[in-house]
């Protein structure tokens, strides 16, 4: 368990430090592969003018060729929105765009007629997406045809009042009436006032310029952050209906502050570590799931690719783990955010750390241009670097110092790098020592790493002994992550034990007078394995050596217990124990013989009863002759068994309730019958007394 | 001394057999039928005594049966007898219905609880 927790400290350590060296990589074929798969036509068209544009719009970015073909049914949407006079502005303005892109069959007297319904709409704008689309559908349609004339007269108001929708941190508004602003709105407006500048008849005003490039810098300077140097603008308010978040906001500040530079002659002093950790939070996605998201990051990184002043360069490393076995080197390669070319420029590695401590090497070693791969190589590791993980630190320097103010490099890139090698094990031998004297029982020599299986054996007076070293390809000592040997007990209890070392030389020394409380007592046979790992290791091994077997004193009253095994989680899945009911021993009942034969000695009573009855001489006389007297009295006789049968059913399998219903109907038949009897012999008796 | 005491036995067994001689018939009946019951009574017991009290309702329920209708019979010989100046005026059918009654309800309570 504290083992576990001090791996999980370490890992979370060497996280943080590879998080300061993260890795970005420009645009490549998989965004290519993915774009196709992503912006995929259904029904032969990509869903709305907006839509396909942006597929477009990517695919062009790309430059990937064999893309889906919608192009007829597209324009065919394009010209129908175009001609159409009912048309929002919102659809005029897609599908100017995606004609800039398909550039479909329009002619002047079309545009022209747009051109001039953009003008009015200008004329009557008040919120920013008004603005936004007539002066972008201006824009557009001088750009793709010439004839029509679509300058604005009155440039300066329109900037004012575009710029009165801004407020002091840098952000916009979306009209007068909205309170709320956004990053996101920033960045329209910035595109939206560069289509002014660009339209305008006459020059705009500088100071008004000079204020748009004031709220830039404060929109930069709300600038979020990453750790590994990525930036991005947040968005405070987010509105579920427009799919906003980081990034779209992000995306639309850089297309904003990319159409503004290019609008003016001198630079915007953009801060060119921001513009660098832009790019790089857009690479950082990877390749983005939804194909908005796709789009806002093929167009944000189209715009960085040719952004006026701080043109950011990536480097990407095509390898970080080298193994000094295959002889790799350590190459660097540097290029536009999509993937181009860079200028002519040379990487140095300046400092090498080694990771987990502070200390630090200077190097300032050039790396070897690669002209064929066009990468920069490192030829040869420096000296000090033997195998395990560094920090290279390293800066890139562009050959012409006039291409500067151009790009942007980023000062110092940190990469992690780790060196693997094989670690050679030799001088292995395991060893049973007698205690005090120290002198050597047995002793065996190891293959390591190869195929041991040595069996030794030892009382708990003696002492085990394992010893080895390890050197790295360069000679030098090596400490591992892991130097682990285990004892396992045939019962399966197992204990595990640290290698310890001073320098090359690698020994453990197990007492086991001290061991015998942390063994259980447990005599027997244990499998002893030896495990040597590290990440840099390439011939990290677990190895089993063979056996020993222990004699141990036996187990005091107090000793502790071995632990429960860990019961397999499956085998509660298998069949359960039998369990053994334990029922109440019957009674013991008599032999059915003599229950029978009592059951004939109960009758006998009975028959002595009636026999008695014949010597006695009773008689019948009093039973009535006449019809209905003695009728009655049979029907009395036979109510009397008729209760009798009911009561031997009643036992055998009536319950309660129906006897009492029946007995009560008989009751009263017997009480009528009964009466009408015992009344009439009483009538009878008085009479002969009276006689 | 012994013989004089069997025959002084003797003697009172003889007058006691001769003054039963002139009790009424219906009251011999009555008498036959409370030793049938008593002795069936006993017979129970004596099989209770060789197996066992398992299960013992049935055993109170056979045994009270017996006890129950011979105290029932008793009641009805004390009502019938002429001699008996109590209830003089009571005419013995009268008491044979109550006889028979109350014998009913007793065996139905004990159908009940022979289980």
């Amino acid at each position: 368990m504290v083992r576990k927790f001090g791996f999980l400290v370490v890992a979370i350590l060497v996280l943080a430090s590879i998080c300061e060296s993260a890795i970005f990589n420009p645009v490549s074929e998989s965004h290519r592969s993915a774009a196709l798969e992503i912006f995929s036509p259904s029904d032969g068209s990509f869903g709305s003018l907006e839509e396909t544009y942006e597929a477009l719009r990517t695919f062009e970015v790309l430059g990937i060729e064999n893309k889906p073909d919608i192009r007829t049914s597209a324009c065919a949407s394009v010209v129908d929105t175009i001609w159409s006079t009912s048309s929002p502005l919102k659809d005029l303005f897609h599908a100017l765009r995606l004609n800039g892109i398909l550039k479909c069959e329009l002619n002047n007297e079309a545009l022209g007629g747009i051109a001039s319904r953009l003008k009015d709409s200008l004329n009557d704008a008040n919120s920013l997406f008004d603005f936004h689309y007539s002066v972008g559908g201006l824009v557009l349609i001088k750009d793709q045809i010439s004839e029509v004339d679509v300058h604005l007269e009155d440039a300066d108001k329109k900037f004012r009042s575009i710029k009165a929708l801004s407020q002091s941190d840098g952000r916009w508004r979306i009209s007068s009436s909205n309170t709320e602003s956004s990053t996101d709105a920033a960045g329209i407006a910035l595109e939206t006032l560069a289509g002014v500048i660009s339209l305008a008849s006459s020059e705009i005003d500088q100071s008004l310029i000079a204020t748009l490039k004031n709220d830039i810098v404060k929109l930069f300077d709300g600038i979020e952050r990453y750790e590994d140097g990525a930036c991005y603008f947040d968005e405070k308010l987010v509105d579920a209906s427009r799919h906003q978040g980081p990034l779209s906001a992000s995306s639309s500040v850089v297309r904003g502050i990319t159409a503004f530079a290019a609008t003016t002659s001198e630079s915007l002093n953009l801060p060119g570590e921001k513009i660098l950790g832009l790019a790089k939070f857009f690479l950082g996605i990877g390749i983005p799931g939804s194909a908005k998201d796709f789009y806002h990051q093929i167009d944000a990184l189209s715009c960085l690719e040719n952004i006026r002043g701080s043109i950011p360069l990536i480097s990407s490393f095509p390898a970080t783990v080298l193994s000094v076995t295959r002889k790799d080197q350590f190459k660097v390669r540097v290029s536009t955010v999509l993937g181009s070319a860079s200028p002519p420029l040379s990487v140095k590695l300046m400092q090498i750390f080694t990771s987990g401590s502070k200390d630090a090497s200077v190097v300032d070693q050039k790396l070897k241009f690669d002209a064929d791969n066009a990468v920069h190589v490192l030829e040869t590791l420096p000296e000090n670097v033997g195998v395990g993980s560094y920090i290279f630190s390293f800066e890139v320097i562009l050959d012409n110092p006039e291409e500067k103010k151009n790009y942007a490099t980023g000062g110092r890139t940190k990469v992690s790098v780790h060196v693997t090698g094989v670690i050679t094990v030799d001088s292995s031998e395991i060893a049973i020592l007698d205690s005090d004297l120290g002198s050597t029982e047995t002793q065996k020599k190891l293959e390591l790493p190869g195929e041991n299986a040595i069996s030794l054996s030892a009382n708990h007076l003696q002492k085990l002994r394992l010893s080895f070293r390890l050197t790295t390809p360069f000679g030098h000592a090596f400490k591992p992550h892991q130097a682990f040997l285990k004892l396992r007990h045939e019962s399966g209890v197992e204990h595990i034990f640290v290698v310890g070392n001073s320098g090359e030389k690698f020994e453990i020394l197990l007492d086991f007078l001290g061991l015998v409380d942390k063994l259980f007592y447990l005599s027997g046979k244990y499998d002893i394995e030896l495990t040597v790992g590290d990440s840099v290791m390439e011939n990290s091994f677990l190895q089993p050596l063979g056996s020993v077997e222990l004699d141990l004193p036996d187990a005091p009253e107090k000793a502790a217990r071995p632990p429960p095994l860990p019961v397999n989680p499956y085998s509660r899945y298998g069949p359960k124990a039998e369990i053994s009911h334990i029922f109440r021993a019957p009674e013991k009942r008599p032999p059915r013989e003599l229950s029978f034969a009592f059951l004939g000695l109960v009758l006998v009573p009975l028959i002595g009863f009636l026999a008695g009855l014949l010597y006695i001489r009773a008689n019948l006389k009093n039973l009535p002759k006449s019809t209905v007297p003695a009728t009655f009295a049979f029907l009395f006789h036979l109510g009397i068994a008729a209760v009798l049968v009911l009561y031997a059913l009643f036992w055998l399998k009536l319950d309660l309730f129906t006897t009492l219903k029946v007995l009560g109907l008989l009751g009263m038949f017997l009480m009528f019958v009964g009466h009408k009897t015992l009344s009439h012999l009483a009538s009878t008796s008085s009479k002969l007394k009276s006689s | 001394m012994a013989r004089s005491t069997t025959k002084d036995a003797q003697a009172l067994l003889h007058s006691l057999r001769s003054a039963y001689a002139v009790t009424p018939t219906n009251l011999k009946i009555i008498d036959l039928y409370i030793v049938f019951a008593v002795v069936t009574a006993l017979i129970q017991i004596v099989y209770m005594a060789v197996v066992g009290t398992f299960p013992f309702n049935s055993f109170l329920s056979g045994v009270l049966s017996c006890v129950g209708t011979a105290v029932l019979a008793v009641g009805l010989r004390i009502q019938v007898n002429k001699e008996n100046k109590e209830f003089k005026d009571l005419p013995p059918e009268r008491a044979f219905a109550d006889f028979v009654l109350c014998n009913l309800v007793l065996h139905l309570v004990i159908m009940n609880f022979l289980g």
